[in-house]
């Protein structure tokens, strides 16, 4: 067993570079994910049949298909009748989108926690639809599935080396270069550590949202 | 289009290696769920430490990664190397594993506190009271946690491909390269890995109707025929297994 550390001297800088890309597909996909969570969340709870059921339909399928397919397909089949993408943006859109029917089921799981009343007491003052949600029920129902929220994040943080396999360099993309050039492996080790090293601390950090926004309500 | 002898050639034993993949890293998954799950509840506290420092480690590890490193960096460290099935099998079989121990642990967690108590009343050993007492009133409790799971798990199945694993979605690129026409084939794809997901969620609810029913409790009220919707305290827990947060 070797582990050849000036292998890993190397590698860092474009470790480095990886990195970047990888935190700003999480961020970026994290933001779409979240927009278009919450889209999909109203509009399954919408009065209109025909909004509610193709919104479910689309989302459950996202949500049972594999996110590397979604990826591919994406990649190689919108470009004939859409535009054409780079790898790391279709990488944000494909995470955003994927992670977004998730998101979906966390915002409702939140909604449908905010008790009857406050829904009753927003007709009694004769809200409108619209102030209902964005005054009354949406900020009591984010402010407990926040911690939910952020762990998603996490996922997608560890589905994001897919993207590499359409060819973005992320971490796991400049790993792949960097050891098919060099033949060696060391590089792979670093960002699978580099990996824990991140979603570690994450998760204390959500603990302690959890914590501060769920337990003390 | 996609020849008869493409799909009979590639495409079929694609679908069985998929399942094949599926169903052994399901079984490894279930095995390791169960063993850490239950150690995470030890009285002793350097059982619980490094059972739960194993479920940390793989909660923060990307599957994938581990797959490249048990494909590629294992062979050139340790000198020999597994069949790429077999080190797919595992990445997924120990990732799923550790979040499936999460499930059992919480479901261990959540059996009143008066039946551990009766059990310890009549003497049982502890080995006797988790098989006959703790474990069948918690397992129906976590079929639905674990349903998802299981679906999770399908849709890892597809990064076997990666390492060069001929599961179907390997086929379908395989059919790209040749046919160099994707449409058809990753929207096929797609429809094949959700009715797959569509029987696994069926055959899931089957197992939950009958465990239910055998600790005389109905099933909950599900809506639709394959929403895999949760109630919302099963929400943040489903959500807490897959990302990294704890449960509080």
């Amino acid at each position: 067993m070797t582990f050849d550390w000036d292998v890993v001297d190397e590698f860092m800088p474009r470790f480095w570079d990886g990195v970047l890309v990888t935190l700003q597909a999480l961020a970026l996909g994290t933001l779409i994910a979240f927009a278009l969570g919450l889209v999909w969340a109203m509009a399954q709870r919408a009065p209109q049949r025909w909004i509610r059921w193709p919104v479910t339909a689309v989302t459950e399928f996202i949500r049972n298909t594999p996110l590397l397919v979604q990826l591919f397909f994406l990649f190689y089949v919108v470009p004939q009748w859409g535009p054409s993408m780079s790898p790391l943006t279709t990488g944000i859109v494909g995470l955003g989108l994927h992670y977004s029917t998730y998101t979906a089921e966390v915002y409702r799981a939140g909604i449908e926690g905010v008790p009857v009343g406050q829904w009753e007491a927003a007709k009694a003052l004769s809200l409108s639809r619209g102030r209902t949600w964005s005054s009354v029920i949406l900020p009591q129902a984010i402010r407990r599935v926040v911690p939910a929220l952020g762990n998603y994040v996490v996922a997608m943080l560890k589905d994001s080396p897919m993207i590499a396999v359409i060819g973005a360099l992320d971490m796991l993309g400049e790993a792949r270069q960097f050891s098919n050039e060099t033949f060696t492996t060391e590089a792979i080790t670093v960002v699978g550590v580099a990996f824990i090293v991140i979603a570690y601390p994450a998760s204390l950090l959500i603990r302690v949202l959890e914590r501060r926004l769920v337990n003390n309500t | 289009m996609m020849t008869w002898d493409f799909f009979t050639e590639w495409f079929l034993p694609g679908i069985w290696i998929t399942i094949q993949v599926l169903v052994y890293s399901a079984l490894l998954s279930a095995l390791v769920a169960f063993v850490v799950g239950t150690l995470r509840t030890s009285r002793f506290w350097i059982v619980r430490f490094l059972a739960g420092t194993y479920f940390e480690i793989f909660r923060g590890m990307s599957a994938l990664i581990f797959m490249f490193w048990m494909a590629f960096a294992v062979p050139l460290m340790l000198g020999w190397q597994f069949v790429p099935l077999w080190s797919g099998t595992l990445a997924l079989g120990l990732t799923y594993g550790a979040y499936g121990s999460e499930i059992v642990r919480g479901a261990l967690a959540a059996v009143p506190a008066a039946q551990r108590e009766a059990g310890i009343a009549l003497s049982f050993t502890r080995w006797q009271r988790l098989r006959r007492i703790e474990l069948p009133q918690a397992w129906p409790e976590m079929i639905p946690p674990f349903n998802n799971l299981l679906i999770e798990l399908l849709k890892g199945t597809s990064l076997v491909s990666v390492i060069a694993v001929a599961d179907m979605t390997f086929a379908g690129n395989l059919l790209r390269l040749a046919k160099n026409e994707s449409a058809p084939i990753y929207t096929l794809l797609l429809v094949l890995y959700f009715i797959l997901a569509f029987i696994l969620t069926r055959l899931m609810r089957m197992l939950e109707r009958r465990a239910k029913a055998g600790v005389g409790r109905a099933p909950e009220k599900k809506n639709g025929l394959l929403s895999r919707k949760l109630s919302p305290s099963g929400e943040s827990m489903q959500a807490s297994t897959q990302g990294a947060g704890g449960l509080g």
